[in-house]
C-alpha cells in the first residue's frame, strides 16, 4: 500500500459544514446510522429505572477514579511494572511517537500492525512512523478502509460510517485492484485475507485501552471484530497507547462500565471479545507478545484535570453515544470538526487537546439541545460543559491565569461592551424605560442588514408600542 | 523532571485540598437484575449467543467426542488444532485412537486394501508423538459410544489431531494457512451476556481460540455463572489475574460497512459450544 498523504484541512469549520449539508449521500449514510444506532441503544437499555441507576454507578466511579488519578496511576504502574509490562509516560504526542519508534527501532519492526486506538490517531502515529520507515496499517476494518482513502474516522466507533458499501467497493477496486462487489460480506472476507497477512508479518501491535485497572495491573480491551486481538497476540512486543484518565481502581469497577460502554455504543449486551492483558508471554506460553508496553499519554488532559467543572470531561468511556444522538453531528458528520474527536464529546475534548483557539466553532456547533448530556452513559454534563467553553471562547484573554490554553479568542471589546450596556440597561428599571421608548419610537432607525443574521432572514424591528404601554392601554379601555 | 513526575505534579497540584470521594459501589446493580434460577441459567446463555449466531450443542462427558466427530465431519474440517496436556485433549486423542482402532478393524474385514493403507499412513496425531493410540483412562468410557458410530461414519470422518505442542514461531504458518478448526476448554462461561471465560495458558495458548476459522469450546454446565460480577468473584481474578483472560460472545463479527453485520471479520468466523450438562 501507498503511504497516505497528509491532507491538510480544507477549511474552517462553518464552510466544511456548508459543504457537508449539501451532500445528499454523506447525509443519508448518517442518518441511517445513527438513527439504528439509537434504536439499538434504547432496546438494549429498556429499563429506564436500571440505565438511570446504572448511569449515576458509571459516573461515581469514574469521578472516584479521577478523584485520585495520581495515585491509582502510581498504583497501575507499579502493577504493571510487577506483572512484566513497561510503562511509559509522556506529556505530548511528540514523546508518545518518540517512545513508540525508540521500541520501534530497537527490535529492528519494520511493520506495525495496529487495533483500534483513538490515541494514537491523536498521535498521528500512522505518518509519524511511516516519515522513519515504518509502515503503520489500521486492521480495524472502519480504519482500514479510511487509512486506504486517506481519510480520517468520521466517528469513533463507525470510523467509516460516512461511507456506503459502493463507495467501499469503489475503494476496494482502485486501491487494492479487488472485482467489484456491493456485498458487504465478501468487501469483508476481502479486507480478513489482506490483514491476516499483515497480522503474520508484523513486527509489532499497537492497541488502545478501554479501562487500565489500577489494583490488578491489567489492560481491558474491547472489540467485535478480532483485530485487537490479533494485534496484541501475534506480534512478539504489544505497545497499548492511552490517555491518562482511561484507569479505573477496581476490577470490579470494569463490570458496570462495560455494560454502559457497549449498550451505549452498539445496543450489545456485550461485545464479541473482552481482552484482558496483564502479562507479556510467560516462560513455557507458546504465544502472547514478549514484550508489552503501555504508554499513558497526556496531551492537555492535565489541563482539563485543573478545573473541577471541567474535569468531567475525563469522564468519558468513548462509547460515542453523545454524537450517535447529536441533530448537529448526523447532519454534517464526523469531518466538518477537522479533528480527532468529533461531535459533542470532541467539541469539549479537542480544545484542551489542541488549544480552543484551533477549534473556536466547536462548543458553538451545538443547539444545546441536551440529547447528549442525556446519553452520556457516565453523566457527562455535556451542554453545561459546552456553554463553559463557549465563555471562556469570548472572556477576555488572560494569559498568566487562564484556565485552558487558547482561551478567549473569540473575544472583541465592541461585543463585550453591548453585552456590558445590555445588562445595565435590562436591570435599572428608569433606564429600561428609557430605553424602551426611544427603542419604540425611533424604530424606523434599526439597521436593516445585520451581518449573517440577515443573510436568510429580515432584520428583527422593534414593536410600534411595547407589550407595557399596550396591556397599560387594554386595562385603561375595560376598566 | 521526567514526564512522569510532571504528569503527576500537575494533577497532585490540581487536588490540592480535595477529598478522594467515597466508593459507593452498589453491587446489586450488577448482580440482581442479572441472576437466573439454575435451570434457566443454561437457556439464557443458550439464547444470547445463538442470536450471535453461535452454534450451540447440549452433549455430556462421555459423548461430546463422538459429537466433536460428528460435527468435523459435517463442516468437512479435515484437521483440529487441540491441547494435548489438557483434559479434554487427553480425552479426546485417546478417544480418536480407539475411534479409528475399531475403524480399522472394521475397515480390514470390509474396505479394499487400499482403503486400508490410506488409513494407516495418515497418522492419527500429528506432530504429536507422546499422546499415542490407546491411551487409557478416560478414554476407556468413551470406547463404547465410539464404537457405536463408528458405524455411521467412515474412518474418514475422523481428521487428523494436531496438538498446539511448540511455541507459535516454530509454526506460525500452519497454524495460518492449515488450521481450519480447532478446540478450546473454557474456565466457565457467563449467562448475563452469553460470554465464554477463557483463560489461555501454557497448555492451551491465546491464539487456539483466535486464528482457525471454526473453534469449537467445550463447556461445563455447573460452570455457568449469572453475571460477570459473581464470575470474577468466583475465579478470584481480584488476587492475580491470568496472563490473558478473555471474554468470548460469538463468532468474530463488524457492521463497519454500512452497519451491515457481517461474521468472521478477523478472528473465528464459527463459534461451535458443546455443553456437557453433566459436568
Amino acid at each position: 500500500m501507498s503511504q497516505p498523504a497528509r491532507i491538510p484541512l480544507r477549511d474552517e469549520f462553518n464552510s466544511r459544514a456548508h459543504d457537508a449539508l449539501g451532500d445528499a449521500q454523506l447525509r443519508r449514510n448518517f442518518r441511517g446510522a445513527m438513527d439504528s444506532l439509537m434504536e439499538k441503544r434504547a432496546a438494549a437499555f429498556s429499563d429506564a429505572d436500571e440505565r438511570e441507576r446504572l448511569r449515576t454507578l458509571g459516573n461515581h466511579i469514574r469521578a472516584r477514579a479521577l478523584s485520585r488519578l495520581p495515585d491509582l496511576l502510581e498504583q497501575l504502574e507499579s502493577n504493571l511494572t510487577a506483572n512484566g509490562i513497561q510503562v511509559h509516560w509522556a506529556e505530548t504526542t511528540e514523546q508518545a511517537n518518540r517512545i513508540v519508534l525508540d521500541i520501534a527501532e530497537r527490535r529492528q519492526a519494520r511493520q506495525v500492525i495496529k487495533g483500534k486506538s483513538m490515541v494514537s490517531e491523536e498521535m498521528d502515529m500512522n505518518h509519524v512512523l511511516a516519515d522513519h520507515g515504518i509502515e503503520c496499517l489500521e486492521s480495524d476494518m472502519g480504519e482500514y478502509i479510511i487509512q486506504l482513502d486517506h481519510e480520517k474516522p468520521s466517528h469513533i466507533i463507525m470510523p467509516a460510517i460516512h461511507k456506503n458499501a459502493d463507495q467501499v467497493a469503489r475503494l476496494f477496486e482502485r486501491e487494492l485492484g479487488e472485482p467489484y462487489t456491493r456485498d458487504v460480506n465478501q468487501l469483508i472476507q476481502t479486507g480478513r485475507r489482506i490483514l491476516r497477512q499483515k497480522f503474520f508479518d508484523a513486527d509489532i501491535g499497537v492497541s488502545g485501552v478501554n479501562f487500565a485497572v489500577a489494583e490488578t495491573g491489567t489492560l481491558v480491551l474491547v472489540e467485535n471484530e478480532g483485530n485487537g486481538r490479533m494485534s496484541t497476540t501475534v506480534p512478539k512486543v504489544h505497545i497499548a497507547v492511552t490517555g491518562i484518565e482511561k484507569v479505573v481502581a477496581h476490577l470490579r469497577d470494569v463490570v458496570p462500565l462495560l455494560s454502559l460502554l457497549t449498550r451505549s455504543a452498539l445496543g450489545q449486551p456485550i461485545t464479541t471479545y473482552i481482552n484482558m492483558i496483564s502479562r507479556p508471554r510467560q516462560a513455557g506460553e507458546r504465544d502472547g507478545p514478549e514484550e508489552v508496553h503501555l504508554v499513558l499519554l497526556d496531551n492537555g488532559r492535565s489541563q482539563a484535570f485543573a478545573d473541577s467543572e471541567l474535569r468531567q470531561t475525563l469522564n468519558c468511556i468513548r462509547c460515542g453515544a453523545c454524537m450517535n444522538h447529536c441533530p448537529v453531528y448526523t447532519r454534517v458528520g464526523g469531518h466538518t470538526y477537522g479533528e480527532v474527536y468529533p461531535g459533542p464529546i470532541g467539541a469539549i475534548i479537542t480544545p484542551h487537546l489542541v488549544g480552543l483557539d484551533k477549534v473556536p466553532d466547536h462548543p458553538s456547533a451545538s443547539s444545546l439541545c441536551g440529547a447528549c448530556g442525556e446519553v452520556c452513559p457516565v453523566r457527562i454534563p455535556i451542554p453545561s460543559l459546552l456553554r463553559r467553553l463557549r465563555e471562556e471562547n469570548v472572556s477576555r484573554p488572560d494569559p498568566g491565569h487562564a484556565v485552558m490554553r487558547g482561551q478567549g479568542s473569540k473575544y472583541s471589546a465592541l461585543e463585550s461592551t453591548v453585552w456590558t450596556l445590555w445588562r445595565t440597561l435590562y436591570t435599572r428599571p428608569l433606564l429600561y424605560r428609557l430605553f424602551r421608548f426611544f427603542a419604540t419610537r425611533l424604530r424606523a432607525l434599526t439597521p436593516s442588514r445585520l451581518g449573517p443574521w440577515t443573510e436568510h432572514r429580515g432584520a428583527p424591528k422593534p414593536a410600534a408600542r411595547s407589550l407595557h404601554e399596550l396591556a397599560r392601554k387594554h386595562l385603561e379601555q375595560s376598566r | 523532571m521526567s514526564a512522569k513526575a510532571r504528569i503527576l505534579d500537575k494533577l497532585r497540584h490540581s487536588l490540592a485540598g480535595t477529598e478522594t470521594l467515597p466508593d459507593d459501589f452498589d453491587e446489586t446493580l450488577v448482580t440482581e437484575p442479572w441472576r437466573y434460577p439454575p435451570e434457566q441459567r443454561l437457556a439464557r446463555l443458550r439464547e444470547l449467543m445463538e442470536a450471535v449466531r453461535t452454534e450451540i450443542h447440549l452433549t455430556s462427558q462421555t459423548q461430546w467426542p463422538d459429537l466433536l466427530a460428528a460435527l468435523l465431519a459435517e463442516k468437512q474440517l479435515t484437521r483440529l488444532l487441540i491441547a494435548p496436556e489438557t483434559d479434554h485433549g487427553r480425552q479426546l486423542t485417546a478417544h480418536w485412537s480407539t475411534r479409528s482402532d475399531a475403524s480399522l478393524s472394521t475397515l480390514s474385514l470390509s474396505l479394499s486394501p487400499q482403503g486400508r493403507g490410506d488409513r494407516i499412513d495418515g497418522p492419527v496425531l500429528s506432530p504429536l508423538s507422546l499422546e499415542g493410540r490407546g491411551a487409557g483412562g478416560e478414554g476407556e468410557t468413551a470406547a463404547g459410544s465410539g464404537t457405536d458410530s463408528t458405524q455411521e461414519h467412515s474412518p474418514s470422518d475422523l481428521p487428523a489431531l494436531h496438538a498446539y505442542d511448540r511455541p507459535v514461531e516454530e509454526w506460525k504458518h500452519e497454524l495460518f494457512h492449515d488450521t481450519p478448526a480447532s478446540l478450546t476448554g473454557t474456565v466457565g462461561a457467563i449467562a448475563a451476556t452469553g460470554s465464554l471465560i477463557l483463560c489461555p495458558d501454557r497448555h492451551e495458548p491465546r491464539l487456539m481460540s483466535l486464528v482457525p476459522p471454526v473453534h469449537f469450546a467445550l463447556l461445563r454446565a455447573s460452570t455457568i455463572h449469572d453475571n460477570l460480577y459473581e464470575a470474577q468473584r468466583a475465579l478470584n481474578w481480584r488476587a492475580g489475574m491470568p496472563t490473558n483472560a478473555l471474554l468470548i460472545s460469538g463468532p468474530s463479527k463488524t457492521a463497519d460497512i454500512e452497519q451491515v453485520l457481517a461474521y468472521g471479520a478477523h478472528g473465528p468466523k464459527d463459534l461451535v459450544v458443546l455443553i456437557l450438562e453433566d459436568a
